[in-house]
């Protein structure tokens, strides 16, 4: 079990790696998809299967999707590749690599001070989540559903058009 | 697992092997079936009622030039066929055909199922994008739209189920559909769950992504060969899927009166529903795009939504 978990995170972070130096905008959501899949696994290997099949069906199966669908419409060429590739010079790596370094650093010495958490195999099942969501966390779903209220409306209000007829056959049934 | 190692390779292998054979055969049953709906002949000069067609098919399939467009992306063009195949075959995993005959009764069964239908969806959208076409585009985008929506209502209306049995595990669902098959008292589920794995599957009615009339293909327009082969197997063996799913479901998997064999009720069920599939492309025409949706979220999606709540609050009194 614990050799998957470390096998898993590697994998997780080489595929994030991938998906941020990656030129081309669909290969790097593929590496994304990868690294979702792989982080699905670690949930699994840490005793929460419920959290992992989430995971694939909400981050890996839905919105990478919704971001493909719209990358498709852009019609990406290989001008656009380029164009990324002037904006990812070295210089603008300095200033999150380095933001990044720290964080390392940090984690590096709670690792070290810290005894590391083991790997509990307690599966933590549905039951459990949903008892957690609806205790506890209450409030924070409350506010998600506002959230994702918000922007269905917002998403309607942009989307809306007046409605058009789209051959003149049917503009008597369209009153 | 409490099997010993070569029982547990001995299921493993069997149902690959039963697997990917239906999905061959299926192709000779649709057209004999077809044929038969539509009053004529169908294959029948090669072989007995014609079923070496089969055999021809597959042959012409792997030595056939397998090519790739110059102005694909070749790395995604050759990914996509595989990911159907994949995705559907791990589907079929935590299928329970009979008692003991199952791959792995994981406790999230369900939830495994709706998480390898969603990747499915990567194969079309990949599809069509790497083929650098316009169609396929189109075909890919309609693809991924109507998956994307179908798959809410999918596991919206399967929730229903999990809500009677209290288990996502399959093995659970059936073992709890001993007194009645839950198509009874979650006709509205089944109902939903069949359209939207019509949908899922997108067998016709509901091919809008490949479209032959308008999109010559779809999504598939580019590939050929083996790739293709993938494809096309990929939506037999979808069928395949989406029957034993609503089998298990609702119709009690492999339950029925004792004088057969519990294998041999789930293998009748599932021929029947396999049967209704091909008889929705006999008869039915393909809705336009946006009745499709419309169709799917005006409609379904309420309909989904008032079942589920329906259904916990009938658990819930009954507590």
């Amino acid at each position: 079990m614990e050799l998957t978990f470390y096998v898993a995170s590697a994998i997780a972070i080489i595929a994030t790696i991938m998906v941020i130096t990656n030129y081309n905008m669909i290969h790097a959501l593929l590496y994304l998809v990868v690294s979702f899949l792989a982080v699905a696994v670690v949930f699994f290997t840490l005793g929460a299967p419920f959290m992992a099949a989430l995971e694939v069906i909400i981050y890996a199966g839905a919105i990478v999707v919704l971001i493909i669908f719209v990358i498709m419409m852009l019609n990406l060429t290989n001008e656009d590749v380029q164009q990324e590739r002037t904006w990812l010079r070295p210089k603008t790596w300095i200033g999150p690599a380095l933001l990044s370094l720290v964080l390392l650093g940090e984690l590096a010495y709670l690792v070290i001070a810290e005894d590391m958490p083991t790997i509990n195999n307690q599966p933590v099942d549905a039951r459990q989540v949903g008892l957690a969501l609806y205790g506890p966390y209450l409030l924070g779903v409350q506010l998600c559903g506002m959230l994702l209220m918000a922007g269905i409306v917002g998403a309607y209000h942009l989307g809306r058009q007046k409605k058009k007829v789209v051959h003149r056959f049917l503009e008597r049934s369209e009153i | 697992m409490e099997e010993s190692a070569p029982n547990y390779l001995l299921i493993i292998g069997g149902v690959l092997f039963v697997l990917l054979n239906v999905a061959a055969g299926l192709i000779w049953v649709e057209r004999r079936m077809l044929a038969l709906w539509q009053d004529r002949y169908g294959p029948n000069r090669a072989g007995p009622f014609g079923l070496f067609i089969v055999l021809a098919d597959s042959l012409k399939l792997f030595f056939k030039e397998d090519w790739i467009p110059p102005f694909a992306d070749k790395i995604v063009f050759v990914l996509a066929p595989t990911i159907v195949l994949i995705s559907v075959l791990l589907s079929f995993v935590v299928i329970p055909f009979a008692p003991g005959i199952i791959v792995a009764d994981l406790n999230i069964g369900v939830l495994f199922f709706l998480a390898m239908s969603s990747m499915g969806a990567y194969s079309i959208i990949l599809g069509g994008w790497a083929s650098n076409n316009k169609y396929s585009l189109l075909g890919a985008m309609r693809g991924a739209a109507q998956m994307i929506s179908y798959e809410v209502f999918m596991g919206l209306a399967l929730m229903g189920v999990v809500l009677l049995s209290g288990s996502f595990s399959l093995v659970d669902i059936v073992e709890s559909q001993r007194g009645l098959w839950f198509f009874i008292p979650q006709i509205i589920g089944f109902v939903i769950f069949f359209i939207a794995g019509v949908a899922e599957t997108h067998r016709l009615p509901f091919d809008i992504p490949e479209a032959e009339s308008e999109l010559i293909a779809g999504f598939h327009s580019e590939y050929s060969g083996m790739k293709f082969g993938m494809f096309f197997i990929g939506e037999y063996l979808g069928i395949t899927l989406i029957s034993c799913m609503v089998v298990t479901l609702y119709f009690g998997g492999w339950l029925g009166p004792d004088f057969l064999p519990p294998i041999v009720w789930f293998i009748l069920k599932v021929g029947a529903f396999l049967m209704i599939f091909i008889l929705l492309r006999a008869s039915l025409p393909r809705p336009r795009y946006d009745q499709l949706m419309e169709y799917g979220w005006k409609i379904l999606l309420p309909l989904t939504l008032v079942n589920l709540m329906v259904t916990a609050a009938i658990v819930l009194m009954n507590e």
